[in-house]
């Protein structure tokens, strides 16, 4: 969550009055708000943060940062399904799952 | 140097960590802010390939970690009700509130959902018009556009089923405490990148100024780290004072302008407490006078909430630098990222979490 992650903006749209994109973090992609940089074009890196890009940065910065994080895990676990990931902390199944009911907490 | 070859430019962080030890003479304590931050310290091993010199004392940084219980007990109690759709990022899921926790409130048929954004809250609060739904709105100002915008579009659209519970914080007013600390022993700091891409760096220079105190706004990844590290190192060994950007090609002195005016439309300053550490005058934002009806704490007057932490738990003195991890007694024992006794544990960016993580057979047989 308090991570901020490059990513590449592929495509450009409208929603509701808000500008929107899709961005692709090597190989994710998301629907990120462009509100903050509505000047942005398709093609350009940007730095996002929860669903909102916040700064621009430059293709080889991006890429570098990118690959890092991809090594590290770390997309994973801003991208991954939340209650997985909660799950497996826990030891426990996630909640709703058919699992859940043999498990009592 | 065991470490060095996890880097992913061993060479120059070799070098970094070669000039690091040339400038250093003598003792150094140097907090980073950021829980991203510290992370990121333990798992490369970078305070063990400093000097000796240098301490890293790990700040109190993790937004899910500063999060007041009260807040989280709140949260918890407005999860559990049947008309309310409560979403959530998926880091607050195991924060330990007094009794239970969201996953719990899950377990037991809560409606809670993990979102990405923020934005996704509201779309859900839109295909959901006959339920409450509410957004918990934690984090530092890395998090508050986001929320911001949020709170925006649904006054904007008329979205009137939902709110948003706020608890940000804000990380100069928190240098400002840990400094005014009697048993202070910081003496620089290494400053959020991602806190600075959106607020800039106009607030550090005041804060440079009055403690005498280096400042040095560096990011997240390890060699980030490293240079803050020499860039901070040799300020103080020369005597300055003063702010450096070592993270220019993400953050400007002035910030993102637009996200800024929309936090200042829809957010003001408030006294905040955090989790740990206690009280801290005009360290937070909550929704200003124009957004308070899209605020849940007026929406669901959550009363009677009696709060408990653990009392063996020592979170509160590790989030202030005042002990490593390993030092509490119950560090891996009662406490782990499993059943963990506070916050710190939980989150990732928590410094109990990575010493358990990556340091817990070095520590527990040191």
């Amino acid at each position: 969550m308090c991570l901020a992650v490059p990513g590449k903006i592929l495509s450009l749209s409208d929603r509701d009055g808000t500008l929107m994109s899709l961005v692709d973090f090597g190989g994710i992609q998301k629907d990120v708000c462009l509100q903050y940089i509505p000047d942005a074009v398709i093609g350009e890196y940007v730095v996002v943060h929860v669903g909102f890009a916040i700064q621009r940065l430059d293709e080889e910065s991006a890429k570098r940062t990118l690959a890092e994080f991809e090594h590290l895990g770390v997309l994973n676990e801003e991208f991954g399904d939340g209650f997985e990931i909660a799950a497996k902390q826990a030891g426990v199944p996630v909640p709703g799952s058919t699992a859940t009911t043999e498990v009592k907490s | 140097m065991k470490y060095l070859d996890e880097f992913s430019d061993p060479d120059l962080a070799g070098k970094l960590v070669d000039q690091i030890r040339a400038a250093t003479t003598r003792r150094w304590a140097i907090m980073e802010v950021c829980g991203g931050q510290t992370h990121s310290i333990i798992r490369h091993g970078i305070d063990q390939l400093l000097p000796d010199e240098i301490e890293m004392i790990h700040g109190p940084g993790c937004p899910v970690c500063v999060t007041p219980l009260e807040m989280i007990d709140k949260a918890l109690e407005i999860a559990s009700r049947p008309d309310v759709i409560f979403c959530s990022f998926g880091d607050m899921l195991r924060v330990p509130g007094s009794e239970k926790d969201l996953f719990r409130i899950k377990s037991e048929g809560g409606d809670i959902r993990v979102v990405y954004s923020p934005l996704d809250a509201l779309t859900i609060a839109r295909e959901n018009p006959d339920r409450q739904v509410v957004f918990f709105g934690i984090g530092f100002e890395t998090t508050a556009p986001a929320n911001a915008m949020t709170v925006y579009q649904a006054k904007r659209l008329g979205v009137k089923n939902f709110s948003l519970l706020v608890s940000h914080v804000l990380v100069p007013p928190a240098i400002a405490a840990i400094m005014e600390s009697p048993t202070c022993r910081v003496q620089a700091f290494l400053a959020a990148g991602h806190v600075c891409c959106v607020m800039g760096t106009e607030e550090y220079p005041e804060l440079t100024e009055k403690y005498q105190i280096p400042i040095v706004v560096t990011g997240f990844e390890p060699l980030d780290i490293l240079e803050g590290i020499r860039r901070t190192v040799i300020q103080l060994e020369s005597g300055r004072h003063e702010l450096e950007n070592a993270y220019p090609r993400a953050v400007t002195a002035e910030g993102n302008k637009a996200a800024r005016a929309m936090l200042e439309d829809v957010f003001e300053v408030t006294d905040r407490a955090w989790r740990g550490i206690g009280m801290i005058p005009q360290s937070g934002w909550r929704l200003s006078p124009a957004y308070r009806d899209y605020d849940a704490e007026h929406r669901f007057s959550v009363t009677g909430v009696h709060t408990a932490e653990s009392d063996i738990c020592r979170s509160g003195e590790v989030l202030q630098g005042m002990i490593k991890p390993h030092e509490c007694a119950a560090f891996g024992k009662e406490c782990t990222p499993r059943k963990p006794l506070g916050a710190t544990m939980v989150s990732s960016e928590g410094a109990c979490a990575a010493y358990y993580l990556y340091r817990r057979l070095e520590v527990t047989h040191a």
